[in-house]
């Protein structure tokens, strides 16, 4: 049966600032549909994703977030991970002195553990046999392999780097923030095939974005737009092409008031 | 007038003249080494415990019980079965040049290739050096490097060491096996051993030396001396891992003089005593040669370790390139004082200087003094410390990859560090001190 991601009127602000950036955040993602999220900046997109993840740096204060039959909030990061959710972030951070396939490794033999907790971990020729695939996948050099985890990235490499993390946890939910921005043309179409052959029965996406460019190639079934901590509009592919061409003032003047 | 309470006058090493003639008669010691013990003993006693000089006067080791740390150890019943096996495991593959084992201050293994004793390496126990190899250890034996005026342990080392060891390279000799030398203590009490290494003029040679204790009941000292002498257009990489118990107070002089056109690659690791004052200082006195020095460090619970390090660049055309990163758990405390001098007009220096730290608690703290002192103008010379925590952010990308918070903290100091343990050529040797820097932080 497909997973489901219930997001009902979920509130959150940063730590210590009472500021909120969430305002009630409704929004239902199913394994196997591909839902865009667009909206202007600073209207919480990214804020929505990083709460969904678990980033501790934000505190939910009000609503509720299912996934499948688990409370998600109830759960640390890693557990949310590997219960099938992924972040591809917005800005990636690096961390020196861990290689990309060390990382990657511990990360696939965490989600063993939880099967298997006398599991001794994916076999190291079995393990780079996967990395090495899913790196020609993406267009990605195998020298990356060794290299520490997005340090000295360039902008695409890192986009590069987080769907690689994603076709190789293979996820039920991901959420895509801004993956497409940095990339080069040519990027941008490896990337977005890579993503459309993951897609599909088994993943549901949630692709934030701001450019129509990036929904040419990944065909989302939804259409929503944030605006203020909200989704004030929901709609179908047409409504990408529709900001594309107007803007967001329409959005700004027929919400503002409801804002404020 | 300065008034000293009582406890500080009295809390001195408790040893006196006639250990140092008791230890000549024993090992039957020729008269030049006899006349410098005594010359260095007379100099240990005027000279008073450092307390408030600069490069003293921020490390209290007041509360060390020196009649215990200076008791005089006697090996008893000391064999190579007393040692963990991982200090005795080789350090690459199953060879190595040669191992010497130290228990109590004694030989108690001694393997050397046939290999090298052909090529004239000699590696031996320091006491068989002085009757064996004579002109060379005198001719180097604290006249070069490390000096008995360097300092009260320096000269208190240079009249009472009682074990140690001589690694020679002759001209032009290369050796492709390490050697590998562990100095490792049962009983507490006081430990004073040497180091001495000499390689030629274009001779290239790989070590090195662990220390490590028992778990002890009572204090014990360390009052070390290692002495690195790389000829001209030699090239010498040396590894030295600190892991004495948690009793032992560690006094150590540590100094390289690196030739012409000569490099030296050293390693230093501290993981263990109560506290540790140690001066690694590397003379760099030939034209075009090159050092660098690597230290890592990992304080926790009440452990102080104090690390000076100073780059000496007396001839023109030399780098020098160190490292130091350290990480600080509990309550412990670190302190790194740098410094890089040089002589006037020496010309194209490059002296680089940067010691990292990673605070792991509220409770820890950690100070790094950077210094310059450069009377050259073509030079291009740098220093830096750095503090830093352990970030949630990277935590978080971690565990957003299904990586427990544990595991995602272990990860992240292993990768602080891992710049470092990659300069360790041995994968043995950096896989147990990553073994022993998750303990220390799982502990
Ligand atoms: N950690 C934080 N500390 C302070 N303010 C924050 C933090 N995270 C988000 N905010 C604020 O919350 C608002 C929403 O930010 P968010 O990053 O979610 O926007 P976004 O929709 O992703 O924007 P963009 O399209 O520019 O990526 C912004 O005003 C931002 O400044
Ligand atoms: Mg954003």
């Amino acid at each position: 049966m497909a997973v489901e991601l219930q997001i009902r009127n979920l509130h959150a602000h940063v730590e210590g600032d009472e500021q909120p950036i969430l305002r009630g955040v409704n929004l239902t993602i199913r394994q196997g549909e591909i839902h865009a999220l667009m909206g202007p900046n600073g209207s919480g997109k990214s804020t929505l994703a990083n709460v969904l993840m678990g980033n501790p740096t934000y505190e939910v204060t009000e609503g509720q977030v299912l996934f499948g039959e688990h409370d998600l909030l109830e759960m640390e990061a890693d557990e949310r991970s590997r219960a099938g959710l992924f972040l591809a972030f917005q800005y990636p951070v690096s961390i020196p002195g861990v290689t990309l396939a060390n990382f990657l490794r511990h990360a696939i033999n965490a989600r063993l553990k939880d099967e298997d907790p006398d599991s001794k971990g994916m076999p190291i020729p079995q393990f780079t046999r996967l990395l090495r695939e899913k790196m020609n996948l993406l267009g990605i050099d195998h020298s990356f392999a060794g290299r520490y985890l997005n340090e000295g990235f360039s902008g695409g490499e890192k986009k590069r780097a987080e769907v690689l993390q994603m076709a190789t946890l293979e996820p039920k939910i991901a959420v895509l923030d801004e993956t497409d921005s940095g990339l080069d043309i040519d990027a941008l179409r490896i990337v977005a095939e890579g993503v459309n052959k993951l897609t599909g029965p088994d993943m549901g996406a949630l692709v934030i974005t701001h450019y129509q460019r990036m929904l040419n190639y990944i065909k989302p079934d939804y259409v929503h737009v944030m605006f203020a901590g909200q989704i004030v509009e929901s709609g179908g592919p047409e409504l990408a092409l529709q900001l594309e061409e107007n803007g967001y003032d329409w959005i700004r003047e027929k919400y503002a008031v409801a804002q404020s | 007038m300065v008034v000293q309470r009582r406890s500080q006058v009295d809390n001195i090493p408790a040893y006196s003249r006639s250990d140092v003639e008791n230890l000549i008669a024993s090992n039957n010691e020729p008269t030049w080494l006899k006349d410098r013990r005594l010359a260095a003993w007379d100099l240990y006693e005027n000279t008073p415990m450092p307390r408030l000089e600069e490069e003293w006067r921020r490390t209290d080791y007041s509360h060390i019980h020196w009649t215990d740390a200076s008791t005089v150890v006697t090996p008893n019943g000391a064999v190579v079965a007393d040692v963990p096996q991982k200090n005795l495991e080789p350090l690459i593959g199953d060879r190595q040049g040669g191992l010497l084992v130290f228990v109590d201050g004694k030989l108690v293994h001694n393997e050397v290739a046939d290999e090298l004793t052909s090529q004239g390496i000699i590696f031996k126990d320091l006491r068989a050096a002085v009757k064996e190899n004579e002109d060379i250890v005198k001719q180097y034996l604290m006249t070069q490097a490390v000096k008995p005026e360097d300092g009260k342990f320096a000269s208190l080392n240079a009249a009472l060491w009682d074990h140690g060891i001589l690694i020679y390279f002759p001209k032009g000799v290369v050796a492709e096996l390490p050697i590998h030398a562990v100095m490792y203590n049962k009983q507490s009490g006081g430990h004073l051993a040497h180091v001495l290494v000499v390689v030629e003029e274009n001779a290239q040679a790989t070590v090195q030396v662990d220390y490590a204790s028992a778990e002890g009941p009572t204090h014990s000292s360390y009052v070390g001396a290692t002495e690195l002498i790389v000829g001209d257009a030699a090239n010498l990489r040396y590894v030295a891992l600190q892991e004495w118990n948690r009793e032992t107070y560690e006094f150590s002089h540590q100094r390289a003089l690196v030739g012409a056109s000569a490099n030296l690659d050293w390693v230093i690791g501290n993981m263990g005593t109560r506290l540790t004052k140690a001066f690694i200082e590397v003379d760099i006195v030939g034209t075009g040669a090159n050092a660098r020095v690597s230290g890592f460090f990992f304080a926790d619970k009440n452990q102080f370790f104090d690390l000076d390090t100073q780059q000496n660049h007396n001839a023109p055309l030399t780098t020098s390139d160190l490292l130091f990163k350290g990480a600080a758990k509990d309550q412990a405390r670190t302190l790194w004082q740098g410094m890089i001098k040089s002589l006037p007009k020496m010309q194209k220096i490059d002296g680089y200087q940067v010691c990292r730290n990673l605070v792991l608690s509220r409770d820890a703290r950690m100070d790094s003094i950077p210094g310059l002192e450069i009377e050259a103008d073509d030079v291009a010379c740098s220093h830096a410390a750095t503090f830093g925590t352990l970030e949630e952010e990277l935590i978080f990308y971690l565990m957003a990859r299904g990586i427990p918070r544990p595991q995602a903290q272990l990860m992240v100091i292993d990768g602080f560090f891992d710049e470092l343990l990659q300069r360790i050529p041995f994968e043995r040797v950096r896989q147990r001190l990553q073994a022993e820097i998750e303990a220390k932080i799982l502990g």
